[in-house]
């Protein structure tokens, strides 16, 4: 193919009806300079065979902002440079033939301020879907601080957070109910009531909690918030349980936040799969009622889990903190779920960074300038137990919520030595962290040494203390090479 | 019972070479150390009695150390926590808080429940030592 269809062509040519490419029409421009008000995106895209690479960064460009498939005339009568994403750069993926990162840059004026929704009707309303491409995948976004001013972020976030629980230096601890279903209001009730009094600082219901015929949503949070203040009344800590809100519309959503919060609890949550703009919703009324937002990541492995296609979790997390939610499961590594530690790693920064630095080992594309936005707390959940607590420690820090579900429920002496076995577990490796000990490779004595006091932690080692899930990662940064499995 | 609050209530009670090492930790940090002490444990009283200013410019924990038994003397029978502030950008906040003394007997937290509407209840905790007694005579020395 000649070097001229990567070329924009005179305007007098440009506007003749008929097909051009992309490239063609201005959406590949490789000498443009990024302005640093432009919101940037990169994609990995594997083009159909025989598609030249860079009219399919192009189309990408296109098909995200101004284009349709043919000349139209009707661009004349805008200053359509301007609205004309410009894909900039491609370069073929390390080690996955067939496959590259485009990286493509819109104006700002493109993008309605404060709206998530119409942010992602841009970049991922159409082009996912384009013949063109095999497959396709958002790896990265950078936001400009111009378009993160628009958005409130968290209501609450980590430094308030901790403020109000009282709660500093430690990782936080939670764990899930189970069974997931058909417990009874106060059966579930009774099930919060014993992790909290164990040690536990947050209980949780899970994702698909939300009014059953087994239980009605009234009745899970009067039991919830009795065992809730029993647990404080019984430690002189304060508690909490995040009553999942989540419901069939946002009216009735807010009907659920009102009564939690009448109720006095001093969190609520909700799942992804309410969309983006019922999350924004319920992040501004958190904001009115001084409430923690956490937000449960339902339904996000349909696409962020293969890595050539869909939408990289990380883009998910930083949309999240823009659009305002306070805790956000991002990832354990060591856990049940998909996970490879850098990469997990890449999102917790995304979720707690001030100014996020790039870090192409962990799928970083871009600075990005959090512009004062509050900061998320990460919650690792899935498959963890006490016995892994120097890793856990070591590989996210202190600002993390940490969810023991079968970890605590589990525990053969019952709920309430699963959660003082977790809780024993965590300040033992945190004190010993701070005096200076090497508890990634000393954790396991550390942890011996903390059950000779904690009958509960020595059956939670014995029980657990060799479970591990050793598979390879399907998602996993390409830009420097990664192992393989053998 | 024993109340849980601060990052390290479920261990044994610090030594106070435990302590020195975690202060020795807060410095490397560059946070100041404050300590705090109160006979109304109460999880929602935010604000405990402050023996002194945060220590700023300490070169070592045995500064810290010394007010922390100077505390304890003056204040028996009362909490006393450690707290480190970190001032840097962004942070602005306590990063570590764990108590450091303790009176002999705590009796705890009465729940008590307001009925309302419906089956709504409202909770408050109510501290049996702070109800009985006045501040400064709450717990056994």
């Amino acid at each position: 193919m000649g070097a001229n269809e990567h070329v924009a062509i005179d305007t007098k040519k440009r506007y003749q009806a008929g097909v051009l490419k992309y490239a063609q029409m201005g959406y590949w421009d490789p000498d443009y300079e990024v302005k640093d008000t432009d919101v940037l995106a990169v994609f990995r895209i594997t083009p159909q065979e025989g598609v030249d690479p860079i009219e399919a960064a192009a189309a990408v460009a296109g098909e995200s902002s101004t284009a349709t498939w043919t000349v139209v005339w009707t661009d004349r009568l805008t200053a359509c440079d301007k609205y004309r994403a410009k894909a900039y750069r491609i370069d073929p993926v390390p080690g996955q033939a067939g496959q590259y990162f485009c990286q493509v840059a819109y104006d700002l004026d493109l993008f309605e301020e404060g709206s998530i929704a119409n942010l992602t009707a841009s970049i991922i309303g159409n082009v996912f879907s384009f013949k063109p491409l095999l497959a396709c995948r958002l790896e990265d976004m950078r936001l400009p601080v111009a378009y993160v001013k628009t958005f409130r972020g968290p209501p609450t976030g980590i430094v308030v957070e901790r403020e109000r629980l009282d709660k500093f230096g430690r990782p936080l601890l939670g764990a899930t109910m189970k069974p997931k279903l058909g417990l009874s209001g106060k059966n579930y009730g009774r099930v919060v009531y014993e992790a909290l009094t164990g040690g536990l600082d947050f209980t949780k219901d899970d994702e698909n909690i939300n009014s059953q015929a087994f239980m009605h949503w009234r009745d899970r949070f009067l039991y919830c918030m009795e065992g809730v203040n029993q647990a404080a009344a019984q430690t002189g800590e304060i508690k909490g349980h995040y009553l999942n809100i989540t419901a069939g519309t946002m009216e009735e959503m807010v009907r659920r936040a009102e009564f939690a919060r009448d109720l006095g609890s001093c969190i609520v949550m909700v799942d992804l799969i309410v969309g983006w703009t019922a999350i924004q919703s319920i992040s501004h009324w958190c904001r009115e009622n001084d409430m923690i937002l956490h937000m449960h990541r339902a339904g996000h492995g349909t696409y962020t889990r293969q890595k050539n296609h869909g939408v990289s979790f990380r883009v998910i997390a930083k949309w999240l903190r823009l659009a305002g939610v306070d805790h956000l499961h991002a990832g354990t590594a060591v856990g049940k779920l998909e996970g490879d530690p850098m990469t997990v790693q890449g999102f917790y920064n995304v979720c707690r960074d001030t100014v996020t630095r790039q870090d192409l080992p962990r799928g970083l594309f871009f600075d990005q300038d959090w512009a004062g936005i509050k900061r998320v707390m990460p919650v690792a959940s899935g498959g963890i137990h006490a016995g892994q607590m120097h890793q856990l420690l070591d590989l996210f820090g202190d600002e993390v919520v940490l969810q023991f579900g079968g970890g605590t429920i589990g525990h053969p002496m019952g709920i309430q030595a699963g959660a003082q076995a977790n809780r024993v577990a965590l300040e033992a490796m945190v004190l010993a962290r701070n005096e200076g000990r090497d508890i990634l490779n000393e954790g396991p004595d550390i942890l011996k040494a903390a059950a000779e006091h904690c009958r509960p932690l020595r059956a939670a080692l014995d029980t657990w203390g060799e479970v591990t899930f050793d598979y390879t990662s399907t998602d996993t940064s390409d830009f420097v090479a990664t192992p393989t499995a053998a | 019972m024993r109340i849980t609050q601060g990052a390290f209530s479920f261990l044994p009670d610090l030594t106070d070479t435990q302590i020195a090492a975690q202060i020795e930790y807060c410095l490397r940090n560059d946070w100041a150390v404050a300590i705090e002490f109160t006979d109304d444990p109460h999880p929602r009283n935010t604000y405990w009695s402050m023996w002194g200013h945060p220590m700023f410019d300490l070169a070592d924990a045995a500064g810290a150390m010394q007010a922390l038994r100077e505390c304890r003397a003056a204040r028996p029978g009362h909490y006393i926590r450690i707290n480190a502030f970190d001032p840097s950008a962004g942070w602005e906040t306590v990063r570590l808080s764990f108590i450091v003394g303790r009176p002999a007997v705590e009796p705890g937290f009465r729940l008590v429940r307001r009925e309302g509407p419906g089956r709504t209840l409202h909770y408050t905790l109510e501290s049996y030592a702070v109800g009985r007694q006045p501040e400064g005579e709450r717990y056994a020395t």
